[in-house]
């Protein structure tokens, strides 16, 4: 093929390569072979082991396996993934972990109950029971199931309709961007849980979707202010403008050029976002305005029903629900600052 | 005719609430297809922001373009963004100063490569990036292969300033216009650089704008040199008339102010009094007058216009360096 450019670039590399002193770049196959009049095999062997190895470590090293590397070197990520796996695993397999039934009712347990003997820990039921008879171990499992659907329903939501509204501002700007901000900012000035309540208030029928949809939507101002900022700075970026003298299409721009490099600092925002709903969550349902269904084991629910109720002669069946969320609330909080730390391009090397 | 043809092209940025500034007045000049011209001047004199009025890459809102872009006749900057928008990266090509930042982080090599050839040439993903993998090995990036999949951070300075250029002349265009490629550069990589550019647009025929403040840079590569103060060429010149008898006092001083290693010991390097900022607008004298070793009366009274040379270049000026002078 004519093709002027490859024609003429040809024999750039070797040119290249031959001139001492050219040192440009990593280790070159012509460097070794100049040296193996000098050095012994072994050596030989050596030096190329040590060019396999440099070269197998620069492969395809993306931003997020550097981001993950430097996690894994962090003692306050190892903690907060540790919680968070832990929750995970425990929501997951929570059937196959809880000894019983989170709705079943040991009606044994409650025979003679007063308001003093909530029945305490036995053999069977190491937690207890609340005042039904079901086994609060099982609930505690089980809770941990519906706090991650809670959670990650809420954030998934919230996240995809921030990024949408940040999106739209941050591409279009002008007017566009000026509304959607002041929208924003009217929800920012309202307390988050107080917003939360309103929104669950004006739903007609409470359900735990009422739940999951206030407190995604009390997370939209945040997720949508921090994209349409990157947004913006991207906007103004060098690689932007070289994308732009190369003629790449404005949507192009926004969709691979802008979106892309501004997400990783939402993607964080999304873990510490978690640990928030999370909070926001059981807050909802420990004031009564969460899921009506009685049966379902709920942290919130369990921490304001059972805990506040029969706290002064049961202290643990507050204990219990409030040490959950806070773990698991510190454990996403931990481990959205360690993420916010390794994408931190001042850390990068 | 010319390939490209700037015709008394003005940039004045005007914000809301301030005095208008004027960052490139009146400037013209012309590249002939395969020329290479250099734009020089001190930062602030104005040839970046002509670089991005010829690509039409200012922002829309806070300045006023005037004059004519004329890119084989048909004015750049009265063409619609869309029609525009189809010859950047085909026809007309640009590289910038730092490569690392220039370049999409989150997008490997190769796909940044393919993306230009799929967007201008139509090529379906996979042949672009088999041409993209020709274009790197053209730019003397090692091992094109594996570049293809690499981040931008992965690798050197060097390889993305190659990598840039690949991306710049993948559509082979007619002008390339550099806006100092080689300044966040180690030495020896700008070298190189320079090399394989000077290569390439000998071997393609594109015509390259080169911006710079470098002297070295123009000394080695063009062919015409336009010296910019204060937004207008001062002077212009074929490289070697303008290197050997520099007539206005400004190109004079920046020529001068080179280190040599011939002069002589304990000889103090020569500078240019005051600083950039310390000028006159256009309109009441020469811009360059507080600055200057030959300042006359005539310098304070107006605009001195850009007038012919006998030696075929142009000259502003009312008291010019002796053409007997030589640059020491």
């Amino acid at each position: 093929m004519s093709d002027p450019i490859t024609q003429a670039g040809a024999p750039t590399p070797r040119s290249g390569n031959d001139k001492p002193g050219s040192g440009d770049d990593k280790p070159r196959p012509g460097m070794s072979e100049r040296s193996i009049g000098v050095l012994g095999d072994r050596k030989k062997a050596r030096l190329d082991e040590l060019a396999r190895a440099s070269a197998s470590d620069r492969g395809g090293v993306s931003l997020v396996r550097d981001a993950v590397r430097r996690l894994r070197r962090n003692p306050v990520a190892i903690v907060g993934a540790s919680i968070v796996g832990l929750f995970i695993l425990v929501a997951i397999f929570a059937p196959l972990i809880a000894p019983h039934d989170p709705v079943q009712r040991f009606d044994e347990l409650t025979k003679n109950l007063t308001v003093d003997s909530i029945p305490g820990a036995t053999a069977g039921h190491p937690f207890g029971s609340d005042p039904l008879g079901r086994d609060f171990l099982s609930r505690m499992i089980y809770g941990a199931r519906q706090t991650l659907f809670v959670g990650v329903l809420a954030t998934l939501i919230g996240l995809s309709l921030g990024v949408l509204i940040g999106a739209i501002a941050g591409a279009f700007g002008g007017w566009v961007d000026v509304v959607l901000m002041r929208l924003t900012d009217v929800m920012l000035a309202l307390p988050s849980l107080l917003l939360a309540i309103t929104l669950v208030a004006m739903a007609s029928r409470s359900s735990q979707w009422t739940v999951i949809f206030a407190v995604a939507i009390v997370s939209v101002p945040i997720f949508a202010r921090l994209l349409r900022g990157s947004m913006l700075a991207q906007r103004e970026s060098d690689h932007v403008l070289a994308a732009r003298a190369l003629g790449v299409k404005e949507r192009n721009i926004v969709l691979r050029h802008m979106l892309p490099n501004s997400l990783t600092a939402v993607i964080v925002q999304a873990t510490l976002t978690f640990a928030v709903a999370i909070l926001d969550a059981a807050a909802l349902s420990f004031l009564g305005l969460g899921d009506p269904d009685i049966n379902r084991a709920e942290w919130g629910l369990m921490l304001g029903v059972d805990g506040q109720r029969y706290f002064e002669v049961r202290p643990e069946l507050a204990y219990y629900p409030a040490l959950a969320i806070i773990v698991v609330a510190l454990g996403f909080t931990l481990l959205g600052e360690a993420m916010r730390e390794a994408i931190d391009p001042k850390n990068r090397r | 005719m010319s390939l490209l043809d700037v015709r008394d092209l003005s940039v004045v940025f005007q914000r809301r609430g301030e005095r208008p500034f004027t960052a490139v007045d009146k400037v013209s000049f012309t590249v002939e297809p395969g020329q290479t011209v250099g734009l020089v001047g001190e930062s602030g004199c104005g040839k970046s922001v002509t670089s991005l009025a010829i690509m039409g890459l200012l922002p829309k809102r806070g300045n006023k373009v005037g004059g004519e872009v004329l890119f084989d006749g048909t004015d750049l900057l009265k063409l619609r963004p869309n029609d525009m928008r189809d010859r950047r990266g085909r026809e007309i090509s640009m590289i910038f100063q730092d490569p690392l930042s220039s370049l999409n982080p989150v997008i490997p090599i190769g796909v940044q490569v393919a993306e230009v050839l799929e967007r201008h040439q139509g090529r379906d993903r996979k042949q672009a990036l088999r041409e993209a993998r020709d274009l790197l090995d053209a730019v003397g990036i090692p091992d094109p292969q594996r570049r293809l999949s690499e981040y931008p951070h992965q690798i050197s300075g060097g390889m993305r300033q190659r990598a840039l250029i690949a991306i710049a002349l993948a559509c082979k265009p007619r002008l390339l216009i550099a806006d100092e490629p080689t300044t966040a550069l180690d030495v020896t990589i700008q070298a190189q650089i320079l090399t394989l550019l000077k290569q390439l647009v000998d071997d393609t025929g594109t015509a390259l704008v080169m911006i710079t403040h470098d002297l070295g840079v123009v000394a080695g590569l063009c062919d015409t040199v336009n010296v910019l103060y204060g937004g207008k060429v001062v002077e212009r010149a074929r490289r070697h008339e303008l290197f050997a008898h520099a007539r206005h006092p400004y190109t004079h001083g920046l020529l001068n102010s080179v280190p040599r290693l011939d002069s002589p010991r304990g000889e103090r390097l020569h500078a240019i009094r005051g600083s950039v900022s310390d000028n006159i607008p256009w309109t009441e004298g020469c811009a360059f007058a507080p600055r200057c070793d030959n300042v006359v009366d005539a310098c304070l009274e107006g605009p001195p216009p850009l007038e012919p040379t006998a030696t075929g270049g142009d000259l502003r000026c009312n008291n010019p360096v002796s053409e007997e002078v030589t640059v020491r």
